[in-house]
């Protein structure tokens, strides 16, 4: 990826909605200890968390709270729905920002 | 809190990255065609003007290979008959909150299960004809996850199929009964499209744009309203939408990217895609603000947070560099959502006599709750209409519109909607294709069919179907038997099979309950 779509450009909110779960409660804790500007709101079953310009999920920060390993593939299990681009998924860190 | 063990940090054995190892199970498999050339062997990709010079330029940002898809996906369908499992067991249907809940899963079942299994039928077409790896796996991926929604959806709703009505004859409804022609007819222009236009009509559009305020609203209210099975298999399915809504964005990013003169078209599939998605929700919007006895959010509330924020507020901003503008029409949509759901579900509510799920009037409580969530539109323009019925009622005269309604020629909608800007007049669009009348709903139908009348002039509507005789019959029981509708799928809820079944259960049930506690005063 070119250095131009990794520098985020733009501060509109992006987002991701996540499933509310015993499963679930350690990611959001890391989530939201590695993105000090996001906000989270619930409704039944589900939480959002919201942040200007972008989202980051740390590996060794979930694995810190899980106690385990956890590829960041499994973050599939956890994810129902996002808003903004996937601008990286590798095996340390998923990014959600926009491009533009 | 249990300790990490120690050796944690003591990595597995090196392997590839995520992204070499991406690279390497999905690129260079691909063969270069020796005794047929390439448009032989892509034949559908030239014709609706799309361009593409670099098909290895796509990106799968979710770098899904398919030992991780069957993993995961295998760990999913695993947590979901676990709780369905429970659910049978533990005769789960009686925790909901009432069982004209169910009537939302029944709209679910006949209207959004038979999608899924038209789209996993085109994405399978997709991954054989698109000519480049990346978009041909993503939409390989893609066309079995969308059988298994069908599968999971047919699974989690049996349970309820043993028990309540509506939910027996979906295959069948979906391809005769009016208002599912809505979902039907969407998805049938969708296949009848171009490869590139279906990309863009369903993987952007409708996965990208609308899918949450299809998805989400859904299973917010099976949580809220105790049915545990449907959030599960919500859950479930919505994993996969994420990297549905992913293969979307990226198309249109992919296309946009490839060459200018794609812009134009584009933009045209997104003006077309976005009404016509836009209209399918409709049916979403009634069940979120009236079909729910435990309520979420309101229709309104989530088009602002789901559509206007997220879609209007982050992703055309980021499309705007690529010269792409918001849908057209979209500010008839936003106009609308004061009014769409009570318009919608007062029509349904008229209709349900023809319907394969019940509907009955709101309570007071609901009443008041939908003019504190539309305290600009409700008590003006609806209120009134349901006072009125409210009396209708207490005369034994419950109210059903006995004619048929006139439909919309491209989203088949009953021609329910009214003005933009005036709630009182009823809009009503004429187009004149070589010397017959096409009636439409509203401007952005109306635009849809100018532009391809040789297509929406095809349509087969419903109401038409039945007077021009193909129905089963000129009389509404003829219909509702060629329907293949039973007793007690359709009409008033209050009073119909499914209702006396769920008071009487309750009964039982707090008889059951009540009995050991009495044994214990007694005693």
């Amino acid at each position: 990826m070119s250095e131009s779509t990794q520098t985020p450009t733009s501060s509109r909110d992006v987002g991701m909605i996540l499933q509310e779960s015993e499963d679930n409660r350690p990611i959001i804790e890391a989530i939201e200890e590695d993105n000090p500007e996001c906000s989270i709101s619930h409704t039944p079953g589900l939480v959002r968390i919201t942040a200007p310009g972008r989202l980051v999920v740390l590996q060794e920060s979930v694995e810190e709270k899980l106690g385990r390993e956890w590829e960041t593939h499994e973050f599939q299990m956890s994810i129902v729905s996002y808003f903004g681009n996937i601008q990286e998924w590798d095996d340390d860190e998923i990014v959600i920002a926009w491009d533009h | 809190m249990t300790l990490a063990p120690e050796q944690k940090k003591t990595k597995k054995p090196k392997k590839l990255s995520m992204k070499a190892r991406y690279e390497a199970l999905t690129r260079g498999l691909d063969w270069e065609p020796s005794y047929v050339d390439k448009d032989e062997m892509f034949p559908h990709l030239d014709y609706e003007g799309i361009k593409i010079h670099d098909w290895a330029a796509w990106e799968d940002p979710f770098r899904l290979t398919i030992d991780a898809y069957c993993k995961y996906q295998a760990e999913k369908d695993k947590r979901l008959y676990a709780v369905l499992d429970g659910f049978a067991q533990g005769q789960g249907h009686l925790s909901l909150t009432d069982a004209s809940y169910l009537n939302a899963m029944k709209i679910f079942l006949q209207g959004v299960t038979p999608l899924e299994y038209a789209a996993h039928r085109h994405f399978a077409y997709l991954a054989r004809h698109f000519a480049g790896p990346g978009p041909r796996f993503a939409a390989l991926c893609q066309s079995i996850d969308e059988i298994r929604h069908m599968q999971t959806e047919i699974h989690t709703l049996s349970n309820y199929n043993k028990l309540y009505s509506g939910m027996h004859n979906w295959p069948e409804h979906f391809d005769r009964v009016w208002y599912l022609s809505v979902p039907k007819s969407f998805f049938d222009d969708a296949m009848s499209c171009g490869p590139f236009e279906f990309l863009i009509a369903v993987g952007f559009s409708f996965e990208y744009l609308l899918t949450n305020l299809l998805f989400v609203p859904f299973m917010s209210g099976s949580s809220f309203n105790g049915d545990l099975p449907t959030m599960t298999f919500g859950f479930s399915a919505q994993s996969d939408e994420s990297r549905h809504m992913t293969l979307g964005l990226e198309a249109i990013k992919f296309l946009l990217e490839q060459d200018e003169d794609n812009v134009e078209l584009v933009q045209g599939w997104i003006d077309k895609w976005f009404w016509r998605s836009y209209r399918v929700t409709a049916l979403v919007a009634q069940m979120l603000d009236y079909m729910l006895p435990r309520k979420v959010m309101s229709w309104k509330e989530s088009f602002e947070l789901y559509f206007e924020e997220q879609m209007l507020g982050g992703l055309f901003e980021d499309l705007a560099f690529y010269g792409i503008k918001p849908p057209r029409h979209v500010e008839d949509a936003i106009q609308e959502k004061e009014l769409l759901s009570h318009q919608v579900y007062w029509t349904l509510y008229q209709f349900s006599f023809a319907a394969g799920f019940t509907t009955t009037m709101p309570s007071e409580e609901h009443l008041n709750w939908l003019s504190e969530s539309y305290p600009d539109t409700f008590d003006t323009y609806f209120r009134p209409l349901w006072d009125k019925e409210a009396k209708n009622r207490e005369n034994g005269g419950r109210h059903f519109a006995p004619g048929l309604p006139q439909l919309c020629q491209v989203c088949q909608v009953p021609m329910l909607f009214t003005e933009p800007g005036d709630p009182t007049t009823l809009c009503q669009r004429e187009s004149e294709f070589e010397g017959e009348i096409y009636h439409t709903c509203s401007n952005g139908c109306q635009w849809i069919f100018e532009r391809e009348p040789e297509k929406y002039r095809q349509a087969w509507l419903p109401v038409h179907q039945i007077l021009a005789g193909n129905c089963g019959g000129p009389t509404v029981p003829d219909v509702l038997e060629w329907y293949g509708l039973q007793d007690g799928d359709a009409g008033e809820y209050l009073g119909s099979r499914d209702h006396q079944n769920w008071v009487a259960w309750q009964g039982e049930a707090a008889a059951d309950t009540a009995a050991p506690s009495e044994t214990k005063a007694g005693a």
